[in-house]
Formats: C-alpha cells, structure tokens, sequence
C-alpha cells in the first residue's frame, strides 16, 4: 500500500492530454484524495508536447513531486522527455501504437497497450484516452466504477450511448492490462483516502470566488495567459448578480475602465499577466493620486515581455512594488496557496476602499493553474468594509463649494463619496490637487497631499503579514518564499528536519509595504537565511536585504528556467549550505 | 429644477483668451440643464490637454483621467451606475490618436453616453505639434516642412465602426452645439460629437474665419436625412468632412446596458455585496 502516487499523462497539445488529467484527477477527488496537478504546456494550440502530472495524497500536498510512479505516454517524446522523473518501480504505459521504446538508462517498466486501437474497434479513436484511464485503474487496482459519474457529467450532454461507449473504453483498457499483464504489472495500490468531499480548483477560480465573495460586480479585462480564467469564471457568474465583464480593446482600457467603475462606486477589478501589468503602469499611478480604489490581480508568468508566456515565474515582484512613475501609496498581496488567494481577493476589496489605493494581488502561473484539492473555504471569515465611503446623507455646501474628497487627516484617509451623491460634488485629477480636488501647485499643498496619500499605508492592517512555520527559538536555517513555492519549501523543510537541521519557514504574504517587523525577529534568530524564488536575480532576497538588514546571513535559491522548483532541489540546496 | 448657472463652478479655466473650449463648457452647461439634470447626477470624464481641463470646470461630479483614456474611465463610470449621465471629452489628440482605440471600440459598444471632441487640428498645451486631425502639409514644430501624413476623417470613420449617434459642430454656433448635446445625451447608446474648436496660438490656418467659409450646415442640404446612412457617408465626402449638425443616429440598435445578460435595473452601486452563504455553497459545490 502507498500513501502517495504520482501520475503524469503526455502527448500533443489538442488531442485531449488534459482532459485525460482532469477526469482522472477529479474521481480521485471525490473518493477523498489531495490531489495536486501541475501542467506542462506551450503557447500553442495544437501540436507540442504537452503534459498533466498529477500527485495524489492521502495528506495535502501542495507541490509537484520529485519523482513519477506511473507515466502514460500518447507519443515517443513523452517518454523521452519525462522518463527520467520514473523512479526504478515506475511504469510507463504507452500506446502500443507507435510502437514505444524504452530508454536504456531506466530501470523502470514499459507496457505497451494498444490504447488507440482499442478505442477505434469500440468506435472512435478518441477514446484512447478513456482506454489509458483504464489502463492506469489496472495498476492502481481501482474500482472504474469511480469514474463512471465524471465521465456522465463530461459526456451527459452527448447522450447516454456516449457516456456508455466511454466507460466502455475504460473498462476496457482496464481488463486488457489486468489480462496480459497480470503478474508482471507491478500494482500500486493506495492507501483509503477519508471520502471527504473537497473543492478541486486552480489559484485562479480561487481568485474569482473571492471577487465574488469579496463583493465584486464588475470586471474589465483583456484575454491572457496564465489570467483568462479569472474573466472567464466571472462572466459566467456575474450575470446572476447583476453584474457583468466587459472584454476592452485593450490593457489600458481595462484598467482605466475598472478605475472609471470603482470611482463609479461599484467594487471592481481587473486581471492580467506582466505584460498587461506593464500598460498599466500609469493608470495604477492615476489610482494612486486620486485615490480611487483599484484592485488588479497579477499572475505572474516566464518574462520579460513575451518571455515564456506558459511558464512558472516570481519576476513581477520588485515591478509590482515599483511601478508606476512618481510615488502612491500601494498595496501588493502575494497569496500563497489556493486558500489564500481566495481570502486575499475578498479582502483585497475592503484594502483598497479603506485605504483608497491600488491595491495589487500577485499570484503565479503555479498557483493560479495548478489544479488543487483545497480545504473547506470558510465563508463567513469574509468582511465587506468599505472604509470612509459616505453613505449618510452631507450637508450643504454653501456657495457651491466642493465637498473636500482629499482632505488632509490624521490617518490620511479621506471621506469618499461617489457620483450620485447629493453635496458631495469634487473634482478627481490626475494633477496634484488641493482637498476639493482642484488642481494647485502650490508647494505647501504638495506637501500635504503627497504626505497624507504616503502615510494611509504606513499603519496597513493586514491580518497575516507574514506566514509563519517557526518551530525553533534559534533556527539553523530560515527558508523564505513568496506566491507557490510554500509547499515544495514544507516538503524540503520536512526533509531538513528528518536529517536533523532546525528549519523555520517564512512566506511573505504582504510583499508591500513590506512587513519587515514580522520578519526581523525570524532572520536574527537563525544562522542563516535561504530565500527561494523564481527570478534571475533574486528579487526577494534584495527586498529582504534593503529592508530587514543582515545582507550577510541571506543567500538565494533561484530558478529561472520556467520550471516550478521540486522538493529535491530546495533539500540539497538549503544542505549544501551547512 | 437646476439652470445652466448651476454647473458652473469658480474656477477660472486656464485656456487663452478666444480659445473655442469656452463654448463647449457653456453648452455643456446649458444642454444639462436643458434636459433637466441636477449637477450630482452628471460626471464629466475629461482626457489631457488644454480641453481635458474642461471637467473641472463644470459643477458636477468631474474626472480628469489621463492621456487618452477618458472614454474607458468614463464607460467604467456608465457602468457602475446606470443612472448617471456620462459625458467624456476630450481633444482631438486624445480622442484620435493616442486614444483611438478606445474610440473606435467605445463607439462599436455603444454604452449610452456622450463623447465630446474639442477638434482644433493642433496639440495646444504641448505649444504647437502635429494632430491626427493637422492637413497635409501643415506646419507645426514637430512638422517643419509640413505634415506627410493623412488626417483622420473621425465622422467617416465612426460611421464606419457602427455608431448609432454621429454629429459635429462648430463651437461659435452655440445654440447648435447645445441641442447636438441634448440629444447626445437623450440618445440612448454611445453619441459622438466632434466640435471644431479653434486653437487661437497655434492653429493660424483653422481658423473661426476659416471654419465660417468652409463649413456646411446640414441643415442647409436640401433633403438632408441623418438616418440615411449612406448619404451620410456621400455627404461626408463630398465636402471633405465639413459639414455641421446631426449627421446620422440609429434610433433601432439597443444600447449595449440593454443587451447585457444579467445586468442590473438598479445601478450597480446599490447591489447587495453580501454573497449569501447559500449562494456561497451553490458555487462552492460546482467545484466539488
């Protein structure tokens, strides 16, 4: 019995590579298994290789593991390019149809089974793999039974005779591997799982429930990779709200109108990639100086410009902090699993009204598109607070004076009102202005203004700054990350407790302004500092060094091949320190 | 019942002497009364540049975006609260060039609002460049010997995207331009008004003297018909685009609030931000 399995299905783009992962995770799901998916995938729609590796867990996992049990391969460059994950018990099950050779360096197994051909002779070719799918169950001595209500509701809509005609294909490939092999094919039978009923989800659904939740009625955006979902999910469910998505002409537009809809006074936002992030730059600068609420998601993608646009990256940081020409208050979360970036995006909303600032959710390919088993959400830990919006009813102002929308206060923060609110009429400009919005260069204004907008952040409220997994009082070793590298860095840190290290975890969760109190404590209780990240120069790593100190205590981890780090490579670097 | 003095303010614009913005916000100012707004149910969306100022020179809910995107942020506005009027503005470097985009697909989406161009073929507050809207060999100081490049025809070419509301104006002609804006605004979907704007300082070519002798008023062409949109369209070409009054309107095609699946009666700011937690757990089981 096993307690873990990982599985990975390859072939070429279009022929079907993720839906074969999808019904296979999502049975797994429901008999109460973790499951974690990371997909490998290109910038193209048919054709190139193409790959779904999915890690199933009795326990939650939250990283894509270091090594492979079962790979099903649909050409020879799937072998070829993956066989080496394929621990020494591992088995390749390909289609016997082009004929699959092993690599000569492994010791793992390879079964041939006619996955094609089955599938043709119950009817289409399409099928092959359903036939897999059976394939696999033989190995995993898994009843096909548990697929039999996914494959209805994919299928459903086609007909009862396609819903058959599929568990046929399954079945099939199930008995033809158990019959020619039995015996030879080593099984791998899992553990039981608990039968619980769990979310299986991406980052990015994740993020759109939280708008959801979070009170958001309206998005304005422009399609992207690793992003679309977001829109994608939105406009299927905004519409039962009242709401809507609206596809702009262009990056810009989907800032400018989601800042147009929150000045408006309806809860917004707008998702993108960096190089969508890269246009909008100046109209995060608008939202800075007229302190109008805005909240945009990044998910971080391979950089820059084009870069590798399908591919894991953390290179955003330091723009998402920085950018935008001249200085505004800002806000950047950097959600760490799919958990959090639900109840990051709720609360991202409440962020921005309260303290009237952009307000940017980061994510990353990883944690956005890889399809996860999440814990229950709690749904009334969610708030709606919107800060110093006037809703009472304003006196009025004699002699058509304007309501003073930036007037100068303690705390920074204004009182807001809306378009549509009686006496509370101001101007909103981009040009510096004095509290009832009109422009005014006058050098003492400037001053008060740029003072008040800088220090509404200084004090932020946020309720997790920093996760934090500190056993020790005095650490060997403290390992810090950001985004989705908070499950490989527990499966390395669990390792480095095995060999006897004392390791304690920090995942920043608020990158700006960064929360250098929650941190200091943590780096000058530890003999060293490891900071993982992937990006080229260790961006992280700089802000910690800029902002807690101790430059010579923190070194980095860092990959930048496009690839998602595995708990081996975390493990051997952070001992290779000592 | 608000008069146009109540949309004014007491700011003092900074525009020159003579400049034709001035009467663009005054017939801003009386349209908006005319059709019976109170100054806190109206939001100016403005551009940058010397008529991107005119937002804050008007008593009502006003935004003063940035370069070119006065139309995204003011649809965005339109959006969130379906019971404002929305006026953007701008000028024709705003509108036709670095936010032409915006401009050709605001017009195919056709939210209902108003688009005001203050067109004066020049980039003023830069001191003196070439626009879109500058003829060919025009002198400018980004165009010393004269320009080389085609000037945009913006009614042509928003006939063209499929706008429901096309019109232009000249902005001495103030009682015109007022009843263009009222019915901008009465219409119901995107309406497009261009208003030729002479730029005083750095525009010595288009002129007031020069729009008085080269215009047409519409109203003038015999058998005129603004639904016709393919005399429109010959009529735009025929006097090169210099034509004034309601030059076409689509009176059929639905705003784009209206064909909205889903969308709210009420303005999207009174929506009930509360998810309930029955609603919460439908969405919740989709993913189980």
């Amino acid at each position: 019995m096993i307690n873990q399995l990982s599985w990975k299905v390859g072939g070429q783009q279009g022929e079907g590579i993720e839906s074969t992962g999808e019904i296979f995770a999502i049975a797994l799901n429901r008999l109460g298994y973790y499951l974690y998916g990371y997909r490998h995938f290109s910038s193209r729609i048919k054709g190139g290789h193409t790959n779904n590796k999915i890690r199933v867990s009795t326990t939650q996992v939250r990283s894509i593991s270091d090594d492979l049990d079962i790979l099903v391969a649909f050409d020879q460059e799937t072998i070829d390019l993956n066989y080496k994950e394929l621990h020494s018990n591992g088995v390749i099950l390909a289609d016997a149809k082009f004929d699959p050779k092993k690599p000569e360096d492994t010791e793992a197994s390879l079964y041939a089974v006619p996955f094609t051909e089955i599938a043709t002779e119950l009817g289409t070719s399409l099928m092959k793999n359903m036939v897999a799918i059976g394939a696999t169950s033989a190995i995993l001595d898994l009843d096909i039974h548990v697929f039999e209500e996914v494959v209805r509701e994919i299928f459903g809509k086609k007909g009862d005779q396609v819903v058959a005609k599929n568990m046929d294909a399954i079945n099939a490939g199930f008995e033809y591997t158990k019959e020619k092999m039995d015996g030879n094919v080593p099984t791998m039978q899992l553990e039981k799982a608990d039968g619980k009923h769990r979310m299986f989800m991406i980052g990015n659904d994740a993020i759109a429930l939280g708008a959801l939740a979070g009170g958001c009625r309206f998005m304005a955006a422009y399609p992207i990779t690793p992003a679309s979902d977001i829109m994608e999910y939105l406009i299927k469910k905004l519409p039962a709200l009242g709401g809507t998505v609206i596809q702009t002409e262009d990056e810009i537009a989907a800032v400018t109108m989601t800042i147009g809809a929150s000045y408006g006074g309806v809860r917004a936002i707008t998702a993108s990639s960096g190089p969508g992030l890269s246009l909008k730059t100046e109209a995060i600068g608008l939202s800075g100086i007229t302190e109008v609420p805005l909240v945009i998601v990044d998910t971080q993608r391979g950089g820059p410009s084009t870069g590798l646009p399908t591919k894991q990256e953390q290179s955003d940081l330091m723009a998402m902090i920085y950018s935008t020409h001249g200085e505004i208050p800002k806000i950047v979360l950097a959600p760490s699993t799919v958990e959090e970036a639900f109840y990051d995006t709720a609360e991202a909303f409440n962020l921005a009204e309260e303290y009237q600032c952009p307000v940017i959710i980061l994510s990353d390919l990883q944690l956005s598109l890889g399809k996860q088993t999440v814990e229950p959400l709690d749904f009334s830990k969610v708030e709606i607070r919107r800060g110093k919006l006037v809703t009472e009813e304003l006196p009025e102002i004699p002699n058509k004076g304007y309501f003073k929308r930036y007037e100068v206060t303690e705390d920074g923060i204004s009182p807001r009102t809306i378009p549509g609110t009686k006496n509370g009429i101001h101007h909103v400009t981009g040009v510096e202005h004095a509290e009832t919005g009109k422009p005014s260069e006058s050098a003492a204004n400037r001053i008060a203004q740029m003072d008040k907008r800088l220090r509404k952040v200084e004090n932020i409220r946020f309720d997790t700054p920093v996760y934090k997994n500190a056993p020790h009082e005095e650490a060997d070793l403290l390992i810090v990350g950001f985004n989705s590298t908070r499950g490989v860095i527990e499966e390395a840190m669990g390792r480095l407790e095995k060999d006897g290290m004392k390791v304690n975890h920090a995942h920043v969760r608020l990158v700006h302004p960064f929360p250098t109190d929650e941190l200091l404590p943590l780096v000058q209780s530890a003999k060293k500092v490891i900071v993982i990240e992937n990006n080229a120069t260790g961006q992280l790593a700089n802000i910690m060094k800029m902002n807690v100190g101790y430059a010579e205590k923190i070194t980095k981890f860092i990959k930048y091949d496009g690839n998602p780090f595995l708990p081996h490579e975390v493990h051997s670097k952070c001992k290779e320190l000592f | 019942m608000a008069t146009f003095k109540d949309f004014r303010n007491d700011v003092k614009p900074n525009w020159c002497p003579g400049c034709g913005d001035f009467s663009v916000q005054a017939a801003i100012q009386r349209a908006a009364a005319n059709v019976g707004l109170e100054p806190e149910n109206l939001a100016v969306i403005s551009g940058i540049g010397c008529s991107g100022r005119i937002s804050g020179y008007i008593n009502s809910y006003g935004f003063h975006g940035i370069h070119g995107r006065s139309l995204p942020i003011a649809q965005g506005v339109k959006m969130a609260n379906r019971d404002l009027t929305v006026i953007a503005s701008g000028g024709d470097g705003d509108g036709y060039a670095i936010g032409m985009a915006h401009t050709i697909h605001s017009i195919r989406r056709n939210i209902d609002m108003t688009y005001i161009v203050m067109d004066n073929q020049i980039y003023g507050l830069t001191k003196g460049q070439t626009s879109p809207r500058s003829a060919v060999g025009f002198k400018t100081k980004s165009t010393p010997m004269g320009s080389i490049e085609q000037a945009i025809s913006p009614m042509e070419m928003a006939l063209t995207a499929g706008a429901t509301f096309v019109a232009q104006s000249f902005s001495t002609d103030l009682k015109d331009l007022v009843a263009l804006i009222e019915a901008g605004i009465n219409h119901k979907g995107f309406s497009l008004i261009n208003v030729f704007s002479p730029c005083v300082t750095y525009n010595k070519i288009n002129t007031y003297d020069w729009f008085k002798e080269n215009l047409t008023k519409l109203s003038d062409v015999e058998g005129y018909d603004p639904s016709n949109r393919e005399m429109a369209m010959q009529t735009l070409m025929k006097n090169n685009g210099l034509v004034t009054g309601l030059i076409y309107q689509n009176t059929e095609r639905p705003s784009y609030q209206e064909l909205i699946h889903g969308y709210s009666e009420k303005p999207l700011t009174e929506a009930d931000l509360d998810l309930n937690q029955e609603h919460f757990d439908k969405l919740v089981a989709e993913f189980m």
